[in-house]
């Protein structure tokens, strides 16, 4: 949960809830259908419990999917890496294909919570649970990601832009359940980053940025996601930045061009992190060494103007 | 909240379940909420070496490993979904007098100031290990990332998991040693 202090009131044991285990989607989604809005889906919980355990949380009925194995996949199909509700943040960290082709994955899956926590939190919760100041969201919007999910009417593609509405709210209505997200299998001559500050291993985000960028044979930029965390009630694409990056020739001007509006678009909370105008420079300085490192990683050396 | 209202806002449901927890090979029932936390439910069976240090899933002190290879902070899992899973905790590494080599590494290596925090540090690295049989000094460190020692000890916590995966490293090279000539070697 972003925004943790000190002092704030806690307790150690969540609300009180019922509880049933998962044998299959169909399931849980039939479940889902039946308690209407008092009841969550547990997969990996490590975003969910603290919630319930500070009763920021309260469902009145977990339905757990943690033994689902069929949803626990990542595989390529259809020109998509596509990765299951149940597959945890490590199997992308421990993925020769992921770690060899999808940079920004790799980037982001390094740095989400810590290791323990991600061996079992997993990239579709953390996406339903949409903190803004999750990593996963803004590297699902860099990255053109799409959510996936199933009611008793079937299955919906949603684009993650949609997907993720606002703070901790998604596009899932009641009924549904969240079963895959889709990465685009990234283009030749596509590299990306994510960068994070944070105060300590494990840490929400103080600020963070999500680059990726596709080029052409000459280096001029065909495609272009960057966005940000921590940088608003949702996570952030920055579109102006996109569009200063599109069609052009990388170089060190472009980059601050570029870097410039995400200070301008970054909507930061001050908080025990940091103050406003602190996290705004951040945003600004995190895409700059993002698009830096993109370009490292593209092979292509930056002179001051194309 | 004071102790009255949290009290009275949790008595709406008592569905109290009965969960079969399988620790360290060993079975044990016991009658929880779903709402019970892992840790809580391994200290209440009598097995005291899972630590609960935070309370808040920052600190590691309560990691215990889940069928063989999974580290997983027990106070962010509920009792009722371990139910079914291979739960080991620090007990079932190793015995006084039959160390688990990362527990032998502890001692050899001072790997523990204080010893709160280290049965969470000997499950997260006994899991590590089990992935990545020669971890450089910077992935010790990486992996333990999410276990905090209040005594900055981790120097030592680096060089002893270094030891051990030395020691489990060769004791494999001898074990197929054994097996190659009859376990007449």
């Amino acid at each position: 949960m972003a925004g943790f202090c000190p002092g704030e009131r806690r307790t150690v044991f969540p609300a009180a809830f019922d509880y049933a285990r998962m044998h299959s989607a169909e399931e849980a989604i039939s479940a889902l259908a039946q308690h209407g809005g008092d009841a969550r889906i547990l997969a990996g919980g490590q975003s969910l419990i603290p919630a319930m355990r500070y009763r920021l949380a309260r469902p009145a009925v977990l339905l757990d999917i943690g033994g689902l194995n069929d949803l626990k996949y990542l595989r390529e199909e259809g020109g998509f890496l596509r990765i299951g509700a149940m597959t945890a943040d490590m199997t992308l960290e421990r993925d020769k294909n992921v770690r060899s082709r999808y940079s920004l994955l790799t980037a982001t899956s390094d740095v989400v919570a810590d290791p323990v926590v991600r061996c079992v939190g997993t990239v579709v919760g953390s996406l339903c649970h949409n903190d803004p100041s999750g990593d996963w969201g803004a590297a699902s919007l860099a990255a053109r990601a799409v959510m996936v999910v199933r009611g008793e009417g079937g299955e919906r593609l949603i684009p993650i832009d949609e997907w993720l509405v606002d703070s901790f709210q998604t596009a899932l209505r009641e009924g549904e359940m969240a079963v895959e997200v889709r990465f685009p299998v990234p283009e030749p001559r596509t590299e990306g980053a994510y960068q994070k500050i944070e105060r300590k291993v494990g840490d929400y985000a103080t600020a963070a940025a999500a680059v990726q960028l596709t080029v052409d044979d000459s280096g001029r930029v065909t495609r272009a996601g960057v966005a940000l965390t921590a940088a608003g009630p949702r996570p952030v694409r920055v579109e102006a930045a996109e569009r200063i990056l599109v069609g052009q020739l990388l170089s060190e001007n472009l980059i601050l061009a570029a870097s410039d509006e995400a200070r301008a678009i970054s909507e930061p909370f001050a908080d025990n992190r940091g103050g406003v105008d602190y996290k705004k420079d951040m945003a600004r300085v995190l895409v700059a060494r993002g698009l830096r490192q993109t370009a490292q990683r593209l092979n292509i050396t930056l002179g001051a103007s194309a | 909240m004071t102790t009255a209202e949290r009290e009275t806002e949790t008595t709406e449901v008592d569905p109290t379940r009965r969960v079969t927890l399988k620790i360290n090979g060993k079975a044990y029932k016991q009658d929880v909420e779903p709402r019970k936390l892992l840790a809580y439910a391994i200290r209440d069976t009598g097995l005291k070496g899972t630590h609960v240090g935070c309370d808040s899933s920052a600190c590691g002190c309560c990691v215990v490993v889940l069928d063989g290879d999974t580290p997983v902070k027990s106070c962010t899992m509920f009792a009722v979904q371990a139910e079914g899973r291979e739960i080991t905790t620090v007990e079932g590494l190793g015995q006084t007098g039959a160390l688990h080599p990362l527990q032998q590494a502890f001692w050899d290596q001072h790997g523990l100031q204080c010893g709160y925090c280290t049965p969470g540090m000997l499950m997260t690295s006994y899991a590590m290990l089990q992935h990545h049989s020669d971890p450089t000094d910077q992935e010790v460190r990486e992996f333990l990332g999410g276990n905090l020692c209040r005594c900055t000890g981790y120097n030592n916590i680096v060089k002893a998991v270094q030891q051990a995966a030395q020691v489990l490293r060769d004791d494999k090279v001898n074990q197929l040693a054994n097996a190659a000539t009859g376990g007449n070697a």
